[in-house]
């Protein structure tokens, strides 16, 4: 178990490290010049200079690497060559909003999810189980914008119960706050939900012919609960690993969705760097998503041994 | 693991391949005909509703919608044929490799696959977008880039099992090369497995694309394409809902299509799954 850990640590560091200088290589590459590129073509020479030795973007590769890198881990990311203020403490504040979504988006997939994937199970081959699964298929194949649009456009434009989009900070107006959140997590929530219902129908019915559920059947636990204890703890080892991977995917779905509502998250933050040209704060936003991503999938892999006893040994 | 063509036909497939027909169909009829130019300002046609002039009405400029759902269609299946087919061709080798060589070198495979793993295909769209511009072959790089991990863990796992049975061995036995096994035994075999796959990511590919041109990194104007018709229509929703539900449905019957057909194909394949 331990070295299993050991292993598994040793491999997210490589790949954090390897992941960074992907994302400080791709930068590098850029056709042209960092600074140029931020203060635009008419800028003098001399400010271009001093742009350059004040960002440090003289120096060799090697060295901005190592100094951008060695800044990241004391949570200095720079500051932006565009406005010249730091970028960390925004990105943190960015990244508040961006989790506060991407949280109660899988919520909201999986309240959706656990509860109809086991009854599309437990109904399969009848109408009601089929008509959960051509529901999930029909979610799935919605792009989450587009469910943005459509809830704005009914709940905030039409009855006029939510608001269509903008930010209240929860520690300002808790009720607000929460208002504002419930349209985009449910944009995001539910098509995450529709797949991840698919996943928790194909796991529960996996489950369903396995002896030991007929021997807590033929103990004399009624089918629900004797699913409850049994069937789903045995169908949670699958639903987590697709949980880990749509949790990535919520974080990248999450970028488009702070655009429909104008939500000052990371994604908002990384699109308008983007537009500003503004490449230093493009390479720490991607960082930070990157890493992310990777440490997720790390915490899956950890829970499978949480979850399932048996994997515990076998590694 | 038979072929996909045979057993008996599921609604799930039929209903899959008749709406990728129906996407194709669109994307080869726009070819030859469009009921109006798809590009054409009309500055006397504004907005117009339904009529049998404009079947999906016009945009804020007068462009007929329905002629750029057609173009559209066409702009839906290049981006996802060229990303999920780049995608195929490397991610299949390189899971046959890891499924087949030393273990090492099939675990190095394997760890670099999940590293680009976590670059999803937006990330990526967006990071090339930054540096070279965005346009519709940023898009279609990123999406492909982004796509070869599921290839790969899918072709690795098919290989896997077929490198365990006994005809395998019988031709290692035989002398026969790893090359010779990976063309003669391995490939045919998990073929089936990445056909499924191709449908599946076509199926995210044109999610994604759709992603990308909503936010300007994709598809550039002037060129039709379903996510810029949703971006475009975003101003003028709550007047004109039609301009969203038009290109959104058109997203949704591709996904659809690609999805059901997909997994119309695995049930084929996975005769266990198909009693379900």
């Amino acid at each position: 178990m331990v070295v299993a850990i050991v292993r598994r640590v040793a491999i997210l560091v490589i790949s954090v490290l390897v992941a960074s200088i992907v994302v400080f290589a791709f930068m590098a590459v850029l056709p042209g010049d960092p600074a140029q590129v931020a203060l635009g073509v008419n800028a003098t020479p001399e400010l271009l200079a001093k742009t350059r030795q004040d960002f440090g973007l003289d120096r060799p590769l090697v060295e901005q690497y190592l100094s951008w890198m060695g800044g990241v881990l004391h949570g200095d990311f720079g500051r932006s060559y565009v406005t010249g203020e730091a970028i960390g403490p925004q990105l943190l504040d960015r990244l508040g909003v961006t989790l506060w979504l991407v949280g109660a988006g899988m919520l909201v997939a999986l309240v959706l999810a656990v509860p109809f994937g086991a009854l599309a199970a437990v109904w399969h081959r009848r109408s009601g189980g089929t008509a959960i699964s051509g529901l999930s298929q029909l979610g799935v194949a919605v792009p989450a914008f587009l469910a943005g649009i459509l809830l704005v456009q009914v709940f905030a434009v039409q009855l006029r119960w939510l608001p269509s989009g903008g930010w209240t900070p929860p520690n300002q107006d808790t009720g607000e706050f929460l208002r504002g959140l419930i349209l985009p997590a449910l944009s995001l929530g539910l098509v995450q939900g529709a797949v991840l219902t698919r996943y928790v129908r194909s796991a529960v019915l996996d489950t369903l012919g396995q002896d030991y559920l007929r021997t807590a059947r033929s103990k004399g636990l009624r089918p629900y609960p004797a699913l409850m204890r049994h069937g789903l703890r045995n169908a949670a080892v699958p639903v987590v690993t697709v949980l880990g991977l749509q949790l990535a995917t919520l974080l990248i779905g999450a970028v488009v969705v702070e655009r429909v509502f104008v939500l000052p998250g990371l994604g908002s933050m990384l699109l308008d760097s983007v537009s500003a040209r503004d490449l230093l704060s493009v390479q720490g936003i991607v960082l930070v998503l990157v890493v992310a991503v990777l440490v997720v999938n790390f915490v899956v892999d950890l829970l499978y041994a949480v979850i399932d006893p048996r994997l515990r040994a076998a590694r | 693991m038979s072929t996909p063509l045979k057993g008996r036909t599921s609604p799930t497939l039929v209903v899959g391949a008749v709406l990728v027909g129906l996407v194709v169909a669109a994307a080869l009829l726009s070819f030859a005909w469009t009921p109006h130019d798809p590009l054409k300002v009309e500055s006397t046609a504004r907005l117009l509703g339904p009529t049998g002039d404009y079947w999906f009405g016009t945009d804020k400029f007068g462009r007929d919608v329905f002629s750029q759902i057609l173009v559209g269609a066409r702009t839906t299946l290049y981006v996802g044929v060229i990303a999920v087919g780049v995608a195929a061709v490397v991610g299949t080798p390189l899971g046959m490799l890891a499924g087949m060589s030393k273990r090492w070198l099939g675990e190095f495979v394997m760890r670099v696959n999940d590293l680009v793993l976590a670059f999803p295909a937006l990330l990526l769209a967006i990071m090339l977008g930054a540096v070279y511009g965005a346009s519709t072959v940023t898009a279609m790089i990123a999406i492909g880039i982004a796509t070869i991990p599921s290839f790969a863990r899918v072709a690795r796992s098919g290989t896997l099992q077929v490198m365990s049975t006994e005809y395998v061995l019988a031709a290692r036995s035989a002398g026969r090369s790893r090359l010779w096994i990976a063309r003669r035994h391995v490939l045919p075999n998990i073929g089936g497995l990445v056909i499924v796959q191709c449908s599946v990511s076509f199926a995210i590919a044109v999610l994604a694309e759709a992603a990308l041109s909503f936010l300007g990194f994709g598809t550039r104007p002037p060129t039709p394409s379903w996510g810029r018709m949703l971006q475009e229509s975003q101003e003028l929703l709550t007047v004109h809902p039609r301009l969203a539900i038009v290109p959104g449905l058109a997203i949704a019957v591709a996904v659809l299509g690609f999805n059901l057909l997909g997994d119309g194909l695995r049930d084929r394949l996975d005769p266990r799954l198909e009693r379900r």
